[in-house]
């Protein structure tokens, strides 16, 4: 069969639509994560949550509700152990972590069911969408998607600067705690596409690819929503297509692996966006009027000293610290005025 | 706004710490600091590192509860404090960004967050209040840079147009100066110059007051988590070598009521 006449399958238009909300759901709460700089959370409630999944399978419910209240559990117990700022927290979430997979492979292994079935939730399966569960996706992702754009000014400010956001009377822990349970809520509905193992990746690796282009916040989840609707559809039409040919692909590897090729096709231009921009900050158009200043310095500038060297009339400047130096040799020996 | 045009009403009083302790992590910091600040007022706190300015600072914003004491915010005790668009804080700059790029502009918008309700855009008075706070530190040409990109200076003055512009009344500000260059520093001298002409109040924690020393109405000085010294602006060098980081200089009787701990002095020329 064709690819075109692979789309007119019933499961395989379930999972596009799933990949489609998951991709743009994903990366919009990753976007917090990683301002948070907790990128490595949405792993942590990944592992926690198989065992979410295998009590599923354990009680013959539905693995989807098990694993949305073992994930928020353990998204809140990360939330607190990280606002406590314990040294010891460090290892105690390694612990969640472990106990989280561990547990999951053990209760799996008690209800009988085979690894293959916890498999589709470890790394994503496009057959096993069932109408029931795209439209729990559906409507939670909708709601992450609400949320995360909604409450952006919010989340922005509590993620940016939590000290602050106090100050300014906001309720920093509800939003602490909300920004944990949204990540538990992609992750669950990220399992059957991307599965519980690689569902972090999609949330940090397309905001890790916008941002090295962007340098506002609103236009980096924009992009971080864009890029990772692109990753997680290219990864399960790659996917798709792969097991056309007999292959066994699963899409949660493809969709991740699209993304960080996206990732590195961006990062040249980034790289040399940064440069340029490094080049351009000190000097704006309207820089405030500066005032000559003499200041002891513990070497001299040079070609190799690592300053970038400005000619500037008679001499070289070099830019040191947002300013310019300028050697000047005075009564005391050589020193630089800044200007 | 007349600076001789204080009320003496207590609802007035934009701070009133009386008998404040603070202890962090089970230490002792602050132990039983008065501390009144009168409208209109600019306060510099003072101090060697690890006297407890800083702390007392974040205390007077309720980011460190108070082990015993009492602290009131324009007449209110700190609990039954909800009006948060009256205060601006400007904590200390750290060198670490949130892990996603963020322009000048949404930062200071974050400013706005106590006059907007949820769910709704910014409306033009909004807009109006981030671009006059952005002008009034000069960085007006920066709104659409990121915030990674500025240099120390910068960064501090996008933190003060943060807090200015929720158009605070009572503005608290966690060592400005620190780490940032002169011409900076003339630039928030400048700002805060502003501020204070328009009639805020100002606290200030700074370890050398620079440019900034003209502005200064009142000096308090901490030594080991006591209040040393307060009363008339000193110089920098008055501070270190008077002996606040190590001698003999005692507070003000703590067992005496704070009824006047403010002492009153004339407005400098700026």
């Amino acid at each position: 069969m064709t690819l075109l006449e692979l789309f007119s399958v019933p499961f395989m238009q379930r999972a596009l639509i799933a990949a489609f909300l998951v991709g743009i759901a994903a990366p919009a709460v990753g976007t917090y994560i990683v301002q948070r700089r907790l990128a490595l959370m949405g792993d942590g409630i990944g592992h926690v949550a198989v065992t979410g999944v295998a009590i599923g399978l354990w009680t013959q419910t539905s693995p989807t509700w098990t694993a949305v209240i073992v994930a928020i559990a353990g998204a809140v117990v990360i939330e607190v152990v990280r606002e406590r700022g314990h040294a010891e927290g460090d290892v105690a979430l390694a612990m969640l972590f472990y106990g989280g997979l561990a547990g999951g492979v053990f209760v799996t292994g008690l209800a009988g069911t085979g690894a293959s079935r916890l498999q589709e939730f470890l790394f994503g399966s496009i057959l096993t969408i069932s109408v029931d569960d795209l439209l729990v996706t559906m409507a939670l992702a909708v709601v992450l998607i609400l949320i995360c754009v909604g409450l952006s000014p919010q989340l922005f400010a509590v993620s940016q600067d939590a000290d602050y956001a106090k100050v300014a009377g906001l309720p920093v822990r509800f939003y602490s705690i909300l920004v944990a349970v949204l990540a538990a809520l992609s992750v669950v509905i990220a399992m059957r596409t991307v599965g519980l193992l690689l569902v972090s990746a999609l949330m940090v690796v397309p905001v890790a690819i916008v941002q090295q282009l962007t340098r506002s916040f609103r236009m980096t989840l924009l992009g971080a929503m864009g890029a990772g609707l692109a990753a997680s559809v290219g990864g399960l039409v790659l996917a798709a297509a792969l097991s056309r040919t007999g292959a066994n692909v699963q899409p949660g590897p493809s969709i991740v692996l699209v993304a960080l090729a996206g990732f590195f096709l961006v990062w040249p231009l980034g790289a040399w966006l940064r440069r340029r921009r490094a080049l351009v900050a000190p000097f704006p158009e309207t820089a405030p009027e500066e005032k000559p200043v003499d200041e002891a310095h513990p070497h001299h500038h040079g070609e190799k000293c690592g300053h970038v060297a400005v000619e500037h009339g008679d001499h070289v400047d070099y830019i040191h610290d947002g300013h310019r130096h300028a050697a000047h040799v005075g009564a005391e020996g050589e020193h630089y005025d800044e200007h | 706004m007349n600076p001789n045009g204080k009320r003496t009403v207590p609802a007035d009083v934009p701070v009133q710490l009386v008998h404040g302790d603070v202890a962090l992590s089970g230490r002792p910091v602050l132990r039983e600091v008065d501390l009144t600040v009168n409208r209109g007022e600019f306060v510099a706190l003072m101090g060697a590192n690890g006297s407890g300015k800083s702390t007392l600072v974040r205390t007077l914003v309720g980011l460190n509860p108070l082990s015993a004491g009492r602290l009131e915010l324009f007449g209110r005790a700190l609990g039954g404090f909800h009006d948060w668009s009256r205060v601006g804080y400007v904590p200390q700059r750290s060198t670490a960004t949130g892990g996603v790029p963020a322009s000048v502009w949404e930062v200071v918008a974050s400013g706005r967050l106590t006059h907007r309700k949820l769910l709704r855009p910014l409306r033009s008075a909004d807009r109006a209040a981030i671009r006059a706070a952005l002008e009034v530190v000069g960085m007006d040409a920066y709104a659409h840079r990121g915030v990674a990109q500025l240099s120390g200076g910068q960064h501090q003055r996008v933190l003060i147009a943060r807090a200015l512009a929720g158009r605070p009344e009572l503005l608290l500000l966690d060592e400005p100066t620190a780490g940032v260059d002169l011409p900076n520093q003339h630039a928030l001298a400048a700002a805060l110059g502003r501020l204070k002409d328009d009639g805020a109040t100002i606290v200030l924690v700074a370890h050398e007051l620079g440019p900034l020393a003209p502005l200064v109405d009142r000096a308090v000085v901490m030594r080991d988590g006591r209040k040393a010294y307060d009363g008339p602006p000193l110089s920098d060098a008055d501070v270190h070598a008077q002996g606040f980081d190590a001698g003999h200089v005692h507070c003000d009787d703590a067992s005496t009521p704070s009824a006047n701990p403010a002492v009153p002095t004339p407005l400098k020329e700026l």
